[in-house]
């Protein structure tokens, strides 16, 4: 799960991580009544999407006055946002942050994530602040710094200072970026961190050392014990049919092209994507609805899938292992009477009672057309898909 | 011979009194050798009760003791899944197999800081198992699908690994022991482990390797195998066509900064002699065409 720059700037603020004063606000008035409120005479006004690269896609302005803050304000709040990270279609922004301005000495990077090679966390810290990092990870790998932080000691004062220093932290502000990178692994191991970022974290002309930027990422499966943190997601920054497929516990990711693929299990489902694109067709979606099919799950499949305006065709593709083939042959022509079905479904069924699974599409009097092997079915499906155009 | 478990393993289970626990221990007891397989389970609140005739024990230590048990299967719930390994790690049981999915990565950090030095195998978590045909399953494939053979099975993912012993089968190849090592970020044994296992074991012939989007241990046992493995690998990395960013059901699934593709996994594996497939329904024939 992601939040929101200003959200993780309120967790850092509880853990002791520096950040410039700021104001989350929801409408133009309201912006300018922070910047009002935080005095001073320069102020950033910052879209809150949580795609990255919002400052190059124009989400992020300096205002000098408090009519340029209504003005910055009401360009940027409503706006259709496009960055590397959102697509061509951009996101809408509905939240901004406004945040006093910081004297701005020199720029760096902190980043903290789960490197699965030590399975440990790994902090990472470069020189090279404001840049897309993985352009400096390709580009000046010697430009980043790592430490795999001992779970059982943490991130300890020498490797913390020692990071600092590499980075270029001149000498009266070390100590406080000690702290600041102590405070950080705290934060991301106390919340159940997947990824945290500062990009930039800065150092100010009297050698204070501060987060001007915020991301994270959380771990899904830790979610039930931080309510704290689930009070903060934002479905408006999620994909509307992932959110709806994930209130029955299916897992789904939208994709572009126009065949539906509900599959059990997340490593047949990205195969099933696989050979679809093998045999020249595209995948409108990844689906594992998981170990157990009910005719329920299914027909919410099937309407998540068809709301999708690009779908021509839908494969489902079944290894019954556990999980019987009648049932799930049951299920779906269940749900293929619920929904209506109007585009071409082509079913394959492997595995414990297939043969019955089989008796139940062909008798249901429905068009479904069976498939004997994976190869079949995405040959059959691509075909249906471009006879549908 | 296989790797991992044959007929003489003997097994506990955690979490037996679970839905999924009883279950499974059930289907797992019914195939091939389990009936002298399935010896203990465990259950803190319910010593001295049995499922199945299994008897049940408060600890995993007082389950050992009492039974000989050396190899451990756990349905505990995520919240207690990390314990429960802990458990089973301090009670020195040699081989722990967790099927739970949706274990905290930093649980798992911690239990798997813990298990430095220990003697311990962590298969897992979020793993169908380890079958070894015709003498023993633990987990939650379907046994019936499987029959004994020369072929060594290790995948990231359940249901891609039966459609790989599916298709062996089609072909009449049976397998030597099939091992799920599962789709988290964070686990116990990964590729490369089990590649060496194989290679070591006079009754497997051939591998096929199922990998997917993520991490790099794909690349890493693949460059173990150019250097060491002395029979052919096949293999195929589900998720070409997957966006980056995008979490694909496993945890563990994701192209992170344009890391962990499947185009640079298959690249890798392919320069290291291991004969790849694209289409994940030719996995069989393209094992087949690689044995002598």
């Amino acid at each position: 799960m992601k939040i929101h720059e200003y959200q993780g700037k309120e967790l850092f603020r509880k853990y002791g991580v520096a950040t410039p004063r700021g104001v989350a606000c929801f409408s133009v008035d309201e912006a300018v009544e922070a910047a009002r409120n935080l005095g001073g005479g320069v102020w950033v006004v910052k879209a809150q999407i949580h795609a990255g690269g919002r400052g190059k896609g124009g989400g992020v302005k300096v205002a000098k006055s408090l009519d340029e803050v209504r003005a910055k304000a009401t360009e940027i709040l409503g706006m259709q946002l496009v960055t590397h990270q959102t697509g061509p279609e951009g996101q809408k922004v509905r939240r901004l942050l406004v945040e006093e301005g910081a004297d701005i000495k020199k720029e760096l990077y902190i980043g903290m994530v789960v490197d699965r090679g030590t399975q440990r966390v790994c902090l990472m810290a470069s020189s090279e602040g404001g840049m897309d990092i993985e352009e400096v990870a390709e580009h000046t790998p010697e430009k980043i710094h790592k430490v795999f932080v001992d779970p059982g000691k943490g991130l300890t004062d020498a490797e913390a200072t020692d990071v600092a220093k590499k980075i270029g932290v001149p000498e009266a502000a070390l100590a406080q970026a000690k702290d600041l990178l102590k405070s950080l692994y705290k934060c991301f191991d106390e919340t159940d961190a997947s990824l945290a970022e500062i990009n930039p974290l800065i150092y100010t002309g009297d050698n204070k050392v501060i987060a001007l930027d915020a991301k994270f990422n959380f771990d899904d499966s830790a979610l039930f014990r931080h309510p704290e943190i689930v009070a903060m997601r934002d479905l408006d920054e999620e994909d509307p049919a992932e959110v709806e497929a994930s209130k029955f516990d299916l897992n789904y990711v939208q994709l572009e092209g126009n065949i539906g693929c509900l599959v059990n299990g997340a490593g047949l489902a990205m195969a099933t994507m696989d050979i679809i694109k093998v045999y020249g067709g595209a995948p409108a979606n990844f689906l594992d609805v998981g170990g157990g099919a009910t005719t329920e799950k299914v027909t919410e499949a099937f309407k998540i899938m068809l709301k999708n305006p690009e779908l021509q065709a839908i494969l489902v593709n079944i290894f019954g292992g556990i999980m019987k083939c009648d049932v799930i042959a049951t299920a779906c022509v269940d749900a293929a009477r619920q929904v209506q079905l109007k585009v071409p479904l082509i079913v394959r069924l492997e595995g414990t009672n297939v043969d019955l699974g089989k008796k139940i599409l062909a008798d249901s009097g429905l068009p479904i057309i069976s498939a004997n092997n994976m190869a079949d079915a995405a040959q059959k499906v691509v075909a249906a898909a471009k006879g549908a155009n | 011979m296989s790797i991992l478990i044959d007929k003489n393993t003997r097994v506990l289970t955690q979490g037996i009194t679970g839905k999924t626990g009883m279950f499974h221990t059930k289907m797992s007891q019914a195939y091939a050798n389990g009936p002298n397989c399935y010896v203990a389970g465990v259950n803190p609140k319910k010593p001295g009760e049995s499922f199945e005739g299994i008897p049940i024990f408060a600890t995993v230590k007082e389950a050992r003791e009492k039974t000989g048990a050396n190899a451990s299967v756990i349905y505990v719930p995520p919240p207690f899944a990390a314990a429960a390994i802990d458990e089973a790690v301090e009670a020195g049981i040699e081989l722990v197999i967790c099927i739970t999915e949706g274990i905290p990565v930093r649980d798992m950090i911690r239990t798997r800081y813990k298990m430095q030095g220990s003697k311990t195998i962590l298969v897992g978590p979020n793993c169908p198992g380890v079958i070894t045909p015709d003498e023993l399953k633990i987990g939650i494939m379907p046994g019936h699908i499987h029959k004994k053979g020369r072929i060594g099975v290790v995948s990231r993912s359940g249901t891609l690994t039966y459609e790989a012993v599916g298709q062996l089968m089609e072909l009449g190849l049976g397998q030597s022991s099939c091992v799920g090592i599962g789709g988290d970020p964070v686990n116990g044994l990964k590729h490369i482990d089990v590649m060496k296992m194989f290679n070591d074991d006079p009754a497997t012939e051939a591998v096929i390797m199922v990998g997917e989007i993520g991490g790099s241990d794909e690349e890493e046992c693949a460059r173990w195998i150019k250097a060491n493995m002395k029979k052919p690998v096949v293999g195929f990395i589900a998720g070409v066509t997957a966006p980056p960013g995008k979490r694909m059901g496993h945890a563990g699934a994701i192209i992170s900064g344009g890391k962990g593709t499947a185009q640079e996994k298959l690249a890798v594996m392919e320069s290291c002699g291991i004969k790849v497939t694209m289409n994940p329904a030719e996995m069989g024939r393209t094992l087949k065409s690689v044995l002598k």
